[in-house]
């Protein structure tokens, strides 16, 4: 096996598994840190930089970071009484957010001489307010359309506000156009031939994927003035149309709009609310903590039944007709749903809500203007640059590759900025910026490090949250009460600092052994060199997780190697610690994506 | 924030031993030994053949002396008894002990200081005696805890750290230790735990007296060119005479072997230790030729290393004083006093 090349930034980079796991590479441990400290407005301004909504990602992300997190691979359950936990990253992340003061002295502005170059972002949600950001402090002129009357996309429209408080929204939304140069027109845009027309030098799409999914199923006409698609009925809430249910609320789909349907159902008049799914409860869609949630507020969730027809008596819903299945699989392992031959159920409801998915729609694209689809009719776009076929139009969250959640958003938003911005300055867009590394030797003295590298044992904290009679009583009642500072300070130092890296210098070693004696999760050894499938056996704990990298140093001395399986390292430090000779150190690896504004040699 | 303690958390795949414990239930406080120490790494290895053993911990009394070498017990075996005596009288301390509880591993732990030094008679007469313990020194070569002056194990002309060359003859601890007496005499390296596990499992399987010389450079004061006990120079002139495996009754025997080349001795608790030959015709039963081995081995400016010399049935203290079977810790007052009339009956005889 080869010799691992730390000067790669992606080495280091996938050690922090957050960071790597989080679409828009925010660095997770070095913001934890800062929150221990009391350094709320340092923690929010890194997270602002890297994912441009940290009070709304930090009650409301799908949290890609959590499952990552090596913290759950390293707890002992004797220890926490428990399953292995991750650090609760998203709610720390909220915690920067509540407690910053006043960071406006910090956001950057647009310059006061524009570059003369305009841009037009279709859809208001967070690809596009992230485009926005990138490109303004760049000088160019960014004008953002949206059909509904304020900025905010499916931030504002479709997640609930026991869940996201409005002036959250409305906070973030605003550090954005304070930037400058952003102008908000309320308009929905019918054509993109005539906007492209305008004379703009790109256009961004980042209209999302606002299109409910139907259920075509007998009865769908007849009751459907008491059956309504999530989404839009989601909506209506929100800007305030719709303000009552009925008592009995049937929600049809396990994802996460199913559950913030029947939450809100909870709270609009319904008494009797089921979330009917035709999945088991496993593979639902929907993040376990939103089905933890849903649960407690008393509505059960029920499996295994598909929707056969709705029944109406004299013009009005009275009811679903669901069918018993169960979960087969195939040689391949690919699932089915099958019946299983029991009677058909009848649930009596007075409204169901319909949530089984989303889907784009481009009625407005005309496809005579070079911007190509596939056979899904879906526009084609480039996975890395965000772009189209068409030279000015580029895409990006759930309008580019389908549905997926706000921080895919702003990662696609913050890439989709530097390929318009190469673009207008006649770079090439393939060309991608190298994301920047800054190492800094966390050595204070013999025993002396400059992070707490003292692991805590403690088991995850639950965020409280608010009463429930209250919660429901108050549609905008926030259900989560987020960390106070001293939770917020023990949750923190649950995290593993990841990104302190131990580095080897193998010409400095003396073989010693001290560092193999003193770690505690044996992930070192010294041994000859071999192919990496054989070497992950004959280590001194087996390295059985493939998806963790080994990391090699070049031959020693004795010519063995030293060989550091990465996977459940604890960042502890005693290796470096015990080193008689500095081949071991801990060094921080600051990796920060590069974004539009340092990605062209010119401006 | 100075040291924090090594974190409780260990490898998901971390196994238990026969006696339901883990590698890290052997293990002792952090170290406060200088980085780098061999030591530490002897440490490590007493953990990992302790563990493998399946050892229970309170079964294991760890005495020793004064100096670096002697801090080391606290490194390992936590939960182990342990005494601290004065410098260079460990092994009489030991003795006591033994004579007082036979039903402990005894683990006496020194070093080149405490034993070739000032407690050099005591090494000896605990040899002779047959002790029944795991006599483990920690050599290297210099006094840490001063320093860095040269030790009574010092090669002649080996150099100080600042140069200055050695003019004293070496004392070698496992040839005295063979010459008086002692029935397991090993040596080898903290560098070299491959050797050294299987070692110091043989030893504590041995009933009688085993001592290990186990060269340990001391990364402070001795671990510079012209240091005959740095880690290069004993890579470099390391001749292992041997490869051993320490096999118990219940064990399945794994490795298979061509004939004649490994050798099985079985000692008098029924663990097998099993030979692979290394020096062409060395044998450890020899006495004679293992002593004239080691010294051509030192002339000629190698370290002689693995099981030197084994006599694998040894009459050890407690059968050469006929004592009980029975712990004599443990006898009550009716066994210890025979009563007035009994030494009426002596006394009587002897008048």
């Amino acid at each position: 096996m080869q010799a691992t090349d730390i000067a790669n930034p992606n080495y280091f980079h996938k050690v922090v598994d957050c960071q790597w796991a989080c679409p828009a590479h925010t660095p997770v441990p070095e913001y934890i840190r800062l929150i221990a400290h009391g350094r709320y407005d340092d923690a929010y301004m890194i997270n602002w930089k890297s994912n441009v909504f940290p009070g709304v990602l930090g009650r409301t992300c799908d949290r890609p970071c959590e499952p990552a997190c090596r913290r759950s691979r390293v707890e002992d359950e004797s220890i926490v009484g428990g399953r292995k936990e991750p650090v609760a990253i998203c709610r720390l992340k909220r915690v920067a957010a509540d407690y910053k003061d006043d960071i406006d002295a910090r956001l950057p502005r647009a310059p006061a001489e524009g570059n003369g170059k305009r841009i037009a972002c279709i859809g208001g949600g967070p690809a596009s307010l992230t485009v926005a950001r990138d490109l303004a402090v760049l000088g160019y002129e960014v004008v953002v359309f949206d059909q509904d009357p304020k900025l905010g996309g499916m931030i504002r429209t479709q997640i609930p506000r026991f869940r996201l408080p409005e002036s959250v929204i409305d906070e973030e939304v605003g550090y954005i156009t304070g930037v400058g140069n952003i102008r908000f027109v309320h308009r929905r845009i019918e054509s993109l031939k005539a906007l492209l027309a305008e004379g703009y030098d790109a256009v961004f799409v980042g209209s999302g994927a606002p299109r409910g999914r139907e259920l075509d199923i007998p009865g769908r006409k007849e009751g459907g003035a008491n059956i309504h698609i999530g989404i839009d009925w989601l909506s209506s809430v929100s800007f305030g149309h719709t303000s009552k249910i009925g008592k009995r609320v049937i929600v049809l789909g396990g994802g996460n709009t199913a559950m913030d349907c029947c939450r809100t159902a909870r709270r609009l008049g319904g008494e009797d609310v089921k979330v009917i799914v035709r999945s088991g409860f496993e593979e639902m869609k929907a993040s376990p903590w939103e089905k933890e949630d849903a649960i407690a507020e008393d509505i059960p969730i029920l499996n295994f039944l598909v929707p056969k027809s709705f029944t109406v008596e004299g013009g009005r819903l009275t009811g679903v007709v669901f069918e018993t299945v169960k979960a087969e699989y195939d040689a391949k392992g690919r699932r089915k749903l099958v019946a299983t031959g029991e009677p058909d159920q009848h649930v009596a409801c007075d409204d169901v809500l319909v949530a089984v998915g989303q889907e784009n729609a481009f009625p407005w694209i005309e496809r005579d203007i070079g911007i190509e689809f596939d056979k899904w009719d879906m526009p084609k776009v480039a996975e890395a640059t965000m772009a189209s076929t068409h030279p000015k139009v580029f895409f990006g969250g759930d309008a580019a590759f389908g549905p997926k959640n706000i921080i895919w958003a702003v990662a696609h938003g913050h890439d989709a900025a530097i390929s318009i911005h190469k673009r207008c300055m006649g770079e090439d867009i393939a060309a991608r910026p190298a994301p920047g590394m800054n190492i800094v030797s966390q050595k204070m003295g013999i025993h002396e490090w400059s992070y707490d590298n003292d692991v805590s044992v403690a088991k995850r904290l639950k965020v409280p949250h608010r009463k429930k009679e209250e919660a429901l009583s108050d549609i905008r009642a926030e259900v989560e009460l987020g960390f106070d500072p001293e939770l917020a300070f023990k949750e923190a130092q649950r995290c593993l600092n990841c990104d302190v890296q131990t580095v080897f210098t193998d010409n400095l070693c003396i073989e010693c052994d001290a560092c193999v004696d003193i770690c505690p999760m044996d992930c070192i050894t010294f041994t000859e060199n071999g192919e990496e499938a054989d070497l992950r056996q004959r280590l001194n704990a087996p390295a059985l997780n493939l998806t963790q990298d080994l990391y090699l140093s070049g031959p020693l001395k004795t010519a063995r190697v030293m060989v550091k399986d990465e996977d459940v390292c604890l960042h502890c430090g005693l290796c470096a610690e015990r080193c008689p000779t500095g081949a071991w150190d801990m060094r921080k690896y600051y990796i920060e994506m590069t974004h539009a504004e340092h990605a062209c040699t010119r401006r | 924030m100075t040291y924090v303690n090594k974190p409780k958390l260990h490898h998901p795949t971390l196994k238990k031993n026969a006696v339901g414990y883990t590698r890290r239930d052997y293990e002792g406080a952090i170290s406060t030994l200088c980085a780098g120490c061999g030591h530490d790494s002897i440490s490590a290895a007493i953990i990992q053949a302790c563990w493998e053993l399946s050892i229970e911990p309170h079964k294991v009394a760890k005495l020793s002396g004064i100096g670096c070498s002697s801090k080391a017990p606290t490194y390992f075996l936590g939960n182990s008894h342990g005494f601290n005596t004065v410098h260079g009288r460990m092994p009489s301390v030991l003795t006591g002990a033994n004579l007082a509880n036979r039903d402990l591993i005894y683990m006496g732990v020194s070093g080149d200081g405490d034993s070739a030094s000032i407690g050099l008679g005591q090494f000896a007469h605990g040899m002779r005696r047959g002790v029944n313990m795991v006599y483990i020194v920690m050599n290297n070569g210099v006094y840490g805890l001063t320093k860095g002056q040269f030790s009574a194990t010092a090669d002649k002309g080996s150099k100080s750290k600042r140069g200055i060359a050695n003019t004293d003859s070496p004392i070698d601890l496992a040839m005295l230790a063979i010459t008086m007496g002692a029935t397991f005499v090993a040596r080898s390296f903290s560098g070299d735990k491959a050797q050294l596990v299987p070692l110091i499992k043989g030893a504590i399987r041995h009933e009688g007296a085993a001592i290990l010389d186990v060269i340990s450079p001391c990364v402070a004061f001795n671990n510079h060119a012209g240091s005959t006990k740095s880690y290069d120079y004993v890579r470099e002139h390391n001749e292992a005479v041997n490869k051993l495996d320490v096999i118990l009754g219940s064990e399945e025997i794994t490795a298979e072997y061509a004939p004649g080349e490994a050798t099985d001795v079985m000692q008098s608790d029924g663990s097998i230790i099993r030979l692979r030959k290394l020096a062409p015709g060395y044998d450890p039963s020899d006495k004679v030729a293992a002593l004239k081995f080691i010294q051509e081995q030192e002339q000629a400016g190698e370290v002689a290393t693995g099981l030197l010399y084994l006599d694998p049935t040894p009459q050890d203290l407690h059968a050469s004083l006929n004592t009980v079977a029975r712990p004599l810790a443990q006898l009550g007052e009716a066994d210890l006093n025979p009563g007035s009339a009994a030494l009426e009956r002596i006394n009587a005889a002897l008048r």
